[in-house]
């Protein structure tokens, strides 16, 4: 039933979407039409959809690892900054080298990247027993500042009018177009990967069994013999490298240089995403696409039928809300009780 | 002959179809759509505001030519580039990318939609159907600059900086210079908050300044937050990108606003009358692109007579904001004596001038 429960919030979403869209004057048949079907009713579209999606999927698989282990890596966004900031900083190294071996470097480079963040938290956690939740959290923003030191200062493109952003990556650091004519990148292939792997660990390895068992039953596994700290460690290295991997896509992929503003907020999102995908890896493959037409729709809202911007992320927090609604209400069950205040004696 | 005829009737068919779908798209072509994309929300009072009142310009120019998108919010990154893609691959002729970080997507876009003409303002990237645009704010901070410097009491002026890009640094030092001109003893203090529209921060910075002393608030940001902060604590203000008039009636001096009409009206008629081409404006008062607000009234007669005087030399070209000597803080002479800087000079500006505290961070 509980599996149920996101396809039950997608419907009640759209359902007040349609209220909504109907309180605004605005036809709510041809509102959702232009919201969620025309976005992806193109080859163009859907390549679209897949270039936003794939950070979201694969940040979502490596966090849904921690998740099911009660271990709370926030700091996703932080960790995708540092893995942009480790390729990018490779492929400005090797700026105009061209060489086959610079992007598998610069993968290699970015999930090293993000897990050396991460090991930041597993560390704190393991020996001091420090919040992760905290420490990931905060990292985060020393990483963005660290990416703003570097665009605006080292890294800057020495042609650039002094404006804070890195010169523009040359061909052998860009990720190849798999799908002529769109902006289809190789980092599609490697989120659909992603799924795949992610699937096997955590349906038929030994560490998925662990994991969920540390977090459904932490005593049952100690008894079993199953090393917390090992898992705190494992978890955040797979978010982390997950996340520094999603870097390293975003800036040589769509963006193709250093800018001060790498991720429009995808290592937070990616938190709804891997709730809304039950932190199933094939979940949350669905949950990124889905969240990533909600943003596609919003664009064609906007172009289309003049709609506000807001209406993106009006749709984006009722998808939460009906969620963490059907949840709760799936699992509990609503009883009016009358309160009889004993009476003082 | 029955064949021949059913051929006949079959292109007769054809033709006729050919014509409706002709016409068809004739009367989708009746309007050229013209797009924009804005960095803010069109309520941001400030940059992205000022660019949509610009748009509803070309509109009621052209109301009955020309139709005309916007879409709001867009981050500069990778979602830029689908944005503006999108635009182009649904009919829009002529599209103005309004933020800096839109130039390597504008640039990308173009370079695979060829029949499309692109404006992005204020970047230095052209292609043949990419033109830049941007306006000499700077004109403006020297006029506000003879003002504050005559109403500071404390002789510190506050600065909300967004980010130490060069047209920003323009416009510090262009109100130093215009300040310490009629005031030896003025000093500037800058707050950097690294975002163009955050207006919690903006609001923090301007309160930060307001302890250290300083008693006018002035901001390269978009938000009226500091302009209200002012309001309440009892300083001064000025105005950003747009009248914000109505965010402190009592602090606002006057506001520097960004006046993009004209231009996009020109623009646009250009691309109806086949006549657009690539090229770099860079508007000021004397194009209308940027304008005053209207001077508080608390401000002293002489002041608004210094005031309009500079402003009217600016026009006249007997005032050059930047005119020499100009030195930087080590002083360096970056622009000798009885000369004017050229705009490439201008254009990348990264040093302080001499009398600036503090350094630009790095």
């Amino acid at each position: 039933m509980l599996y149920w429960s996101p396809m039950l919030a997608v419907v009640l979403t759209i359902l007040s979407g349609m209220v909504m869209f109907a309180l605004l004057d605005v036809n709510p048949a041809k509102a959702i039409h232009t919201f969620f079907v025309a976005p992806v009713s193109s080859l163009d579209g859907i390549a679209e959809l897949f270039v936003k999606a794939t950070p979201l999927v694969l940040i979502a698989i490596g966090l849904s690892f921690g998740f099911q282990a009660n271990v709370w890596n926030i700091g996703a966004e932080g960790q995708l900054t540092i893995g942009a900031l480790a390729s990018g900083g490779l492929a400005l190294a090797f700026y105009d080298v061209d060489t086959p071996f610079l992007l598998p470097g610069m993968m290699i480079a970015g999930v090293l990247g993000g897990m050396t963040w991460a090991a930041i938290p597993a560390f704190l956690k393991t020996r001091f027993n420090t919040n992760e939740i905290l420490t990931s959290l905060m990292l985060t923003y020393v990483a963005l500042l660290v990416l703003s030191y570097l665009v605006h200062g080292p890294w800057k493109d020495p042609e650039g009018m002094n404006f804070p952003e890195s010169r523009l990556f040359h061909e052998a650091a860009q990720l190849p177009v798999i799908l002529e004519g769109t902006r289809l990148h190789l980092g599609g292939l490697l989120a659909l990967l992603a799924v795949a792997a992610g699937w096997v660990v955590m349906a038929r390895h030994i560490i998925g069994f662990q994991i969920k068992v540390i977090g459904m039953a932490p005593m049952a596994a100690s008894f079993a013999g199953f090393k917390k700290a090992r898992i705190v460690w494992l978890s955040l290295m797979i978010g982390g490298g997950a996340a520094g991997l999603a870097g390293m896509i975003e800036i040589s992929g769509p963006i193709g240089q250093i800018i001060p503003v790498i991720s429009p907020g995808y290592g937070f999102t990616a938190i709804i995403v891997a709730f809304l995908g039950r932190l199933n890896p094939v979940g949350c493959l669905l949950a990124g696409c889905l969240m990533a037409l909600t943003y596609l729709g919003g664009d064609n809202a906007q172009i289309e039928m003049n709609l506000p911007n807001a209406v993106t992320g009006v749709f984006q927090g009722m998808l939460l809300f009906f969620l963490l609604a059907c949840d709760v209400l799936i699992r509990y069950r609503l009883r009016v009780v009358s309160k009889k205040v004993p009476e003082a004696a | 002959m029955r064949k021949l005829r059913y051929l006949t009737s079959l292109t007769g068919g054809i033709l006729a179809a050919a014509m409706l779908v002709a016409s068809g798209s004739a009367l989708a072509a009746e309007k050229m759509k013209v797009g924009f994309v804005y960095v803010g929300p069109i309520g941001d009072h400030g940059w992205s505001y000022e660019h949509n009142q610009g748009r509803l310009a070309v509109e009621n120019a052209f109301s009955d030519k020309v139709k005309t998108t916007y879409v709001e919010k867009v981050a500069e990154g990778a979602d830029a580039a689908r944005v503006i893609d999108k635009l182009a691959s649904t009919g829009h002729k002529l599209i103005f990318t309004t933020s800096f970080g839109y130039m390597n997507p504008t640039l990308r876009v173009a370079k695979k939609r060829k029949n499309v003409m692109f404006e992005h303002a204020t970047g230095f990237k052209r292609s043949n159907n990419v033109s830049t645009y941007s306006a000499r704010f700077y004109e403006g901070r020297y006029v506000v600059g003879k003002i504050v410097g005559k109403m500071t009491k404390s002789n510190i002026i506050g600065y909300v900086g967004s980010f130490p890009i060069p047209e920003v640094i323009r416009g510090i030092n262009a109100t130093f210079l215009a300040a310490r001109s009629v005031n030896p003893k003025v000093k500037i203090k800058v707050v950097w908050v690294s975002s163009w529209f955050d207006p919690g921060k903006e609001a923090d910075a301007a309160k930060t300044l307001i302890d250290q002393g300083a008693d006018i608030i002035m901001q390269h940001t978009d938000s009226p937050a500091p302009v209200q902060v002012a309001e309440k604590r009892g300083k001064w203000a000025v105005g950003q990108a747009s009248d914000m008039h109505a965010f402190g009636p009592k602090a606002q001096l006057t506001a520097i606003i960004d006046n993009w009409s004209p231009y996009y009206v020109a623009r646009t008629k250009a691309v109806l009358d086949g006549t657009w081409k690539s090229m770099d404006t860079w508007g000021g008062f004397k194009s209308g692109m940027v304008t005053l607000a209207k001077y508080n009234k608390a401000i002293p007669a002489d002041v608004v007579a210094l005031a309009k005087q500079t402003h009217q030399g600016i026009i006249n070209g007997t005032i050059h904001p930047f005119a020499g000597p100009v030195k930087d803080q080590s002083g360096k002479v970056r622009v000798k004596a009885g000369e004017k800087p050229d705009d490439g000079m201008l254009a990348g500006m990264n040093f302080y001038v001499e009398g600036i505290d503090g350094s630009i961070p790095k």
